[in-house]
């Protein structure tokens, strides 16, 4: 990594992203509890994918990276999305 | 070997080091690449050993050599120790390590030390699963596919050798970023993306699929582990759990595993093809590109594992529409070697040979691949010795094939030596012979109704499974001969020097056996790798 362009993200800023993690958590714990049908498991992914994004942003830097850094994590993202869509083909319709 | 015999300074000797600690603890991509060499070939003569000692079982019906349990067991061990000791590692790790960074013009892999911990991990792994072997209550009898619930219940040391192939996981993930890195960013000048030679093509195709396949196979076997110690019942239907989704997470990682067995193997063939035929490979931008193709593509059928799970109907036909589409890059593929070959001036050598017989073996196996792929004729032959019969067509006929022809067009060159060319072809006959009487029987076994992972069977299956046990043995004394012909020839051979295949590729450009920085000089790509008129030689 570069060292000139090696981004401190600040303590309050750390913190408060740790704490919307925790109340989506909360929020998690919620929602599970709501008679949502299958729109439960849309509600669970939601929320899953808001706080990974958040980790991936700040925890894991993302969002001061370069672009091919950010373009190769997003790979390996929409694979894995792909990964778990073609599982609803069976899930969906047994 | 005895350094002292080269012709000239190379890797064996240049850095004045030559004790174990050299090898073990080196960064130096070659001896990376013999030390896995070395490890993947022992564990697959041992899964060799243990795949003789079935078929005898099973070469009268009713008891042989063994009962039901240990059969369970050894069929589980075999397939473990080929599958994720033997094929997976074994192309990157070997023979990815030996050539890969040479044919791109660099001195090394990205990260030579994440290379040498990848080997430590993958031994480690090794370790574990042996050990799971012989300690707790029995070696593992779930089948390699280590299946819910039987996996989540079984007395058997199960947990330990999942865990095992979890570290095995991450040596897979180790190589792929190494080689994923090195691919971008250690090109010599020159060596642009359409000068790759079509190995490194493959091999970057697979790097991906270790990336992002096996992470998935390593949350999964963390998962069963949880089932077993902790209980977790997320594959428990009682609890509210799906023993199913077991089935997808399994196969999502192990569908693309496949291609991680098979593609760099293509790859190879894409070399051994074009400087055999004397003759620049067919369509070289449509078989770099259906590599990636196919790691796409292949990644999107793993459902085609589980037509009779009980799956939903939608998913039956979603997977098998999919599995015919792998099949357009991989006929491009064998199209255009065919191409190639189309009025070349053939020489046929022992690595041209294994090419050949790569050829019509895996399409044996892709062929019969489709009859599994359609879902109505999965039906009939899912479970038997059909599906036996048609992934030994694929991993051993076509990948192992590979793996044997690499051994011979690529070895001589970090050895100085060479084997001889007569008892070669001999043993190359044996094997395909005995191959084919082997898993071709199986096949039609399958056919007629007998199901895999049975010690027994009806009488009227005898006369077959006779003369696939006799095959199996045929091809093990071929493997023999192989084996020793090509080892006494690199100890003790010919000497083998210059450009003898005449390759255009960069490997062959460099002294044999290379010295330890490759390139006495940063080399300037100028040609590409199948521009035989480079060489200079007629
Ligand atoms: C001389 C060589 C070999 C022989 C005689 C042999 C024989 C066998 C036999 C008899 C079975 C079990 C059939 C059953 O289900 O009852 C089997 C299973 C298997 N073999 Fe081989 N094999 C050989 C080489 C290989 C190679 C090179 C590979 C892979 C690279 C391989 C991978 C497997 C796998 C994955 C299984 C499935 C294990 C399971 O059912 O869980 N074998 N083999």
């Amino acid at each position: 990594m570069n060292d000139t362009n090696h981004h401190i993200i600040s303590y309050t800023k750390l913190t408060s992203v740790w704490l919307t993690l925790l109340a989506l958590t909360g929020l998690t714990i919620w929602v599970s509890g709501l008679d949502l049908g299958v729109n439960r498991v849309w509600g669970a992914l939601a929320i899953a994918s808001l706080k990974s994004g958040l980790v991936i942003a700040f925890f894991m830097h993302m969002k001061y990276e370069d672009k091919l850094l950010r373009w190769l994590l997003f790979v390996a993202l929409l694979t894995l999305a792909i990964f778990i869509g073609f599982t609803f083909f069976d899930v969906l319709y047994r | 070997m005895n350094p002292q015999k080269l012709p000239q300074s190379s890797f064996w000797n240049d850095t004045g080091k030559t004790g174990i600690t050299s090898w073990i603890f080196s960064t130096d991509h070659k001896r990376i690449g013999l030390l896995y060499f070395y490890s993947v070939l022992g564990f697959f003569l041992i899964a060799v050993c243990l795949g003789l000692l079935l078929r005898i079982e099973l070469m009268a019906p009713g008891r042989t050599i063994m009962g039901p349990q240990t059969y369970n067991a050894l069929f589980t061990v075999h397939g473990v120790i080929m599958v994720f000791l033997f094929i997976i590692p074994g192309f990157p790790g070997a023979f990815g390590n030996l050539i890969m960074p040479i044919q791109i013009g660099a001195r090394d892999v990205a990260f030579p030390r994440l290379n040498l911990f990848s080997w430590w991990l993958y031994m480690l792994g090794a370790v574990i699963i042996i050990t799971a072997l012989f300690t707790g209550s029995g070696p593992p009898d779930t089948g390699w596919t280590f299946y819910v619930p039987f996996s989540t219940r079984t007395g058997t040391n199960v947990s330990l050798a999942v865990f095992g192939v979890f570290i095995i996981g991450f040596s897979s993930i180790l190589t792929g970023l190494n080689f994923v890195t090195t691919i971008h960013r250690l090109r010599a000048e020159g060596m642009t993306w359409t000068r790759l030679p079509l190995f490194v093509w493959s091999l970057y195709a697979t790097a991906w699929v270790q990336i992002l396949a096996t992470p998935i196979l390593g949350i999964t076997l963390a998962l069963v582990i949880a089932e077993r110690m902790l209980g977790t019942g997320l594959f428990d239907a009682a609890r509210g759990g799906d023993p199913i989704m077991y089935q997808h997470l399994f196969w999502i990682y192990s569908h693309p595993a496949v291609y991680i067995m098979i593609l760099p193997a293509m790859g190879v063939i894409s070399e051994i093809i074009p400087v055999f035929s004397r003759k620049p490979v067919f369509g070289y931008k449509m078989i770099a590109f259906s590599s990636v193709a196919i790691a796409a593509a292949g990644s999107l059928v793993w459902g085609h594992h589980m037509f009779t799970s009980g799956m939903s109907d939608t998913a039956v036909l979603v997977f098998s529409f999919l599995t015919f589409v792998v099949a357009i890059p991989s006929a491009i593929k064998v199209f255009n070697w065919v191409s190639t070959l189309y009025k070349g001036s053939i020489s046929l050598e022992a690595p041209m040979l294994f090419a050949l017989s790569f050829l019509l073996l895996f399409s044996i196996g892709g062929l019969t691949g489709l009859i599994l792929g359609a879902a109505a004729t999965d039906i009939h032959v899912h479970d038997t010795q059909f599906v036996v019969g048609h992934f030994h067509y694929v991993i051993f006929g076509g990948s192992g094939f590979a793996f044997f022809g690499a051994m011979h067009y690529w070895l001589p060159k970090f050895y100085g030596r060479r084997y001889k060319e007569k008892p070669a072809l001999i043993a190359w006959s044996m094997m395909f012979v005995g191959f084919n009487i082997t898993y071709f029987c199986m096949m039609v076994l399958g056919m007629k109704g007998m199901p895999r992972r049975y010690y027994d069977y009806l009488p009227e299956f005898a006369p077959l499974n006779l003369a696939s046990t006799l095959g199996s043995w045929l091809l093990a004394l071929g493997l023999i001969l192989l084996l020793v012909n090509l080892f006494r020839g690199l100890l003790r051979g010919e000497p083998f020097s210059g450009n003898p295949w005449g390759g255009a590729t960069l490997e062959w450009s460099v002294a044999t056996p290379p010295p330890t920085e490759n390139f006495e000089e940063e080399p300037v790509v100028t040609h590409g790798p199948y521009d035989f008129k480079s060489t200079g030689i007629p």
